[in-house]
């Protein structure tokens, strides 16, 4: 996987490589930001909800799961809030109709894919995704399920990996690989055939480089990662290491 | 020429099913048949899912019962891991179990089939109904929502969902029963024992009143099964398999879940969705066998609660052998409320009630489980085989209803013979023909499955095959 810049790094020698300031317009209040700042992150600072499922502080950006589409006057395309820088005068639209339109639509969309049934997952009541679902009042999907085939992979002793539940949000492939270093997790094929692997596509219990510290099932937004032996709604995940390890890996 | 009856649907039950009643060329009934018209699929969509889900999975199998398809499931996956339950964590399953029996069996008895105890077979079927209850019997109306009120509360204040609480799991249970739950349980009972009680008092007296139906609601020789616990008394959870005959005779005793499938063999029919399943030494179809209330009761040496016990004596002496009327279902379903009131009481004030240890942790260590209950509809079983991973490989159900099936077509047969003749149907024939269906309190969702078409009805059929006359209720 290309490896994208990572946003946090390159704001921290800002003492030496002062970066400009600028403002712009979010919702049609005026905000101050860093050029290197992404929209989302200065939406959030100035308390603007924008809804996100693949992204995750401490890791880098990747701008997959597009549920953080914002409209920015005077340009066709909505732009995906996490990897999109913002401009002087610019004019940003975070809950306009057509925004909101495609979120849901993208949602549904996720939903469809694969197989996500809330009722028995083992993080039902802890899911982003669920909760996504609930935040943005999503009532049904209007698009047909695919109901793909995929078993699950029960082959490593304390974890598995249940791809029904995956929305391929690669948080999982970030976190072991920016954090861990492992680098154990990896997307096969193109679309909608995507598929998280572990190591050459082999079961996950045969992996020689998983240090097995579980970081990608703590990070894992719905229940496709969990510990095994665990009933429903039982999975409730751990995320507060994140900003700490973070923190700590830029120690010098 | 031969005709045939169809009624569809059948009215106030749990799922979707109907009946064909052949008559003869002189207009006699000479067969019957109810059918199951759903599908559902559990065994094989459970395929390739890890155990442990199982019984969250398998719990949504029913609204109704969800608590026993857990409790099944849950002891399947304690055979899987190889694990002794935590004592507390038995009794809380156990607790929870009679929480379920208290409103299941209150909303059989009094939501589904009082109003043709109350109101009578042939009252007028607008009004036979709970609303029409409320008319004409206020009191038993509000007792029956009142009573499964506390009953589902019990399920709710563990979990705080009344059904699919998802709190039973392999090993135990998901958390200790919390101090204050148990005070609000434990001062809901008395209550629930004054209903149970007063309602019972009200059936005995009017008993006298269904004496035809008693005489012909799937009032024949069966052999019954249930679980008895070591003492050889009423048991819902835990406890071993035993088949009488019909006289009453032990004919097997202390099977062990695991060794169902020596006993119990399952036979299809092409007309129903429902399999058929018979006691194997006797064969097909002569190996038929009855579960329940009744059942239970019939199989047990007592239920070991006073107030039980004393009614359980009672209702044994109305035969000199089991019961044999499935209507008596009614009364059997009183009297294990009574009976899990009690059970419940001495639970809740057992001291070790509230301790944290309810849940046994381990890898799956066997690659097959069986786990047996006492669904309130009668004996449940889930087998289970995984692989070394411990995902699910194959699954097998014989659910409660399902092995009434044979009953319950007999008791059809035997009520419409009574009450049909010549080719239309007088309405107060078709609703015992939907009552002695209901006596046994099938849940056709439970057992089968639904695809389409939610509703029920009743056909007449001539030799042919055309329809004669259909009743859709």
């Amino acid at each position: 996987m290309k490896k994208p810049l990572r946003v946090d790094e390159r704001s921290l020698r800002a003492d030496v490589n002062p970066v400009r300031l600028l403002t712009f317009k979010i919702d049609d209040r005026d905000v101050s930001a860093r050029a290197d700042e992404t929209i989302l992150t200065v939406a959030r600072q100035n308390g603007i909800k924008i809804p996100t499922l693949c992204h995750m502080e401490g890791l880098s950006e990747h701008g997959a799961c597009r549920l953080c589409i914002v409209e920015v006057k005077g340009m066709s395309r909505l732009m995906p809030s996490c990897v999109t820088l913002p401009r002087q005068d610019m004019e940003v639209l975070t809950k306009s109709d057509r925004v909101l339109d495609y979120r849901r639509k993208i949602l549904e969309l996720i939903f469809s894919e694969r197989n996500h049934v809330c009722s028995v997952c083992v993080t039902n009541g802890h899911c982003d995704l669920q909760a996504l679902a609930v935040e943005m009042g999503m009532t049904h999907v209007r698009y047909d399920y695919i109901y793909p085939t995929h078993p699950i992979d029960a082959t490593h002793p304390r974890f598995s990996v249940d791809h029904n539940r995956c929305v391929l949000c690669l948080r999982c492939v970030r976190v072991c690989d920016e954090i861990e270093g492992a680098h154990t997790w990896d997307v096969m094929n193109r679309g909608i055939s995507s598929k998280v692997i572990t190591d050459l596509n082999q079961p996950w219990g045969s992996s020689e480089t998983c240090t097995g510290c579980g970081k990608c099932v703590q990070v894992c937004p719905t229940g496709a990662l969990s510990e095994k032996g665990k009933s429903v709604a039982e999975m409730v995940k751990r995320r507060q290491f994140l900003p700490y390890l973070q923190m700590m890996r830029h120690r010098e | 020429m031969t005709q045939q009856i169809v009624i569809d649907p059948i009215t106030r039950i749990e799922g979707h099913g109907k009946i064909t009643i052949h008559l003869d060329d002189e207009g006699r009934v000479s067969d019957a048949q109810f059918h199951v018209t759903q599908f559902r699929g559990f065994e094989k969509f459970c395929e390739g899912r890890p155990f442990y889900e199982m019984p969250s999975l398998t719990e949504r199998i029913c609204g109704i019962c969800p608590i026993s398809h857990s409790v099944a499931s849950a002891k399947a996956c304690d055979a899987i891991l190889g694990v002794r339950v935590p004592e507390t964590g038995a009794k809380l399953r156990r607790l929870l179990t009679y929480g379920q029996y208290i409103q299941s069996h209150a909303l059989s008895f009094f939501h589904l089939s009082a109003p043709d105890l109350v109101l009578g077979m042939d009252s007028d079927p607008a009004k036979r109904n709970i609303l029409g209850v409320l008319e004409a019997d206020p009191t038993l109306a509000l007792d029956g929502i009142k009573l499964r009120k506390i009953g589902q509360e019990i399920i709710a204040g563990f979990t705080g969902k009344r059904i699919h609480p998802a709190w039973v799991v392999p090993g135990g249970v998901n958390e200790p029963l919390a101090e204050d739950h148990r005070k609000t349980m434990l001062a809901s009972l008395p209550e629930a024992l004054e209903i149970t009680l007063r309602t019972l008092r009200w059936f005995k007296a009017s008993l006298e009143n269904h004496r035809e139906e008693i005489r012909t609601f799937a009032n024949f020789p069966t052999m019954f099964m249930g679980l008895v616990n070591d003492e050889g008394n009423l048991e819902h959870v835990n406890g071993k398999l035993r088949f009488i005959d019909y006289k009453g005779n032990i004919v097997a005793d202390g099977v062990e879940a695991a060794d169902y499938k020596t006993y119990i063999g399952e036979s299809v029919e092409p007309w129903s969705f429902l399999k058929s399943p018979y006691y194997k030494p006797l064969g097909y179809p002569d190996g038929i066998y009855r579960v329940g209330p009744a059942a239970r009761l019939n199989v047990c040496n007592g239920c070991g609660t006073p107030l039980a016990d004393q009614e359980w004596a009672e209702f044994r002496s109305l035969e000199r052998g089991p019961v044999m009327s499935s209507f008596h279902n009614h009364y059997a379903r009183l009297i294990e409320i009574v009976y899990a009131i009690e059970k419940a009481q001495e639970l809740l004030n057992d001291p070790n009630i509230t301790s944290p240890h309810v849940r046994a942790f381990a890898q799956p260590n066997y690659s097959e489980g069986v786990g047996v209950v006492e669904a309130p509809r009668g004996t449940l079983f889930h087998h289970y085989k995984v692989d070394e991973e411990g995902l699910m490989t194959w699954a097998n159900f014989i659910v409660a209803t399902g092995n009434n099936n044979l009953a319950m077509n007999r008791g059809v047969l035997q009520v419409a013979q009574r009450f049909i003749n010549g080719n239309s149907i007088p309405e107060g024939a078709l609703n015992r023909i939907e009552a002695v269906i209901r006596a046994f309190d099938p849940c056709l969702s439970c057992s089968t499955h639904a695809i389409k078409n939610p509703s029920f009805p009743l056909l007449l059929l001539a030799a042919d095959g055309t329809v004669l006359d259909k009743v859709r209720i």
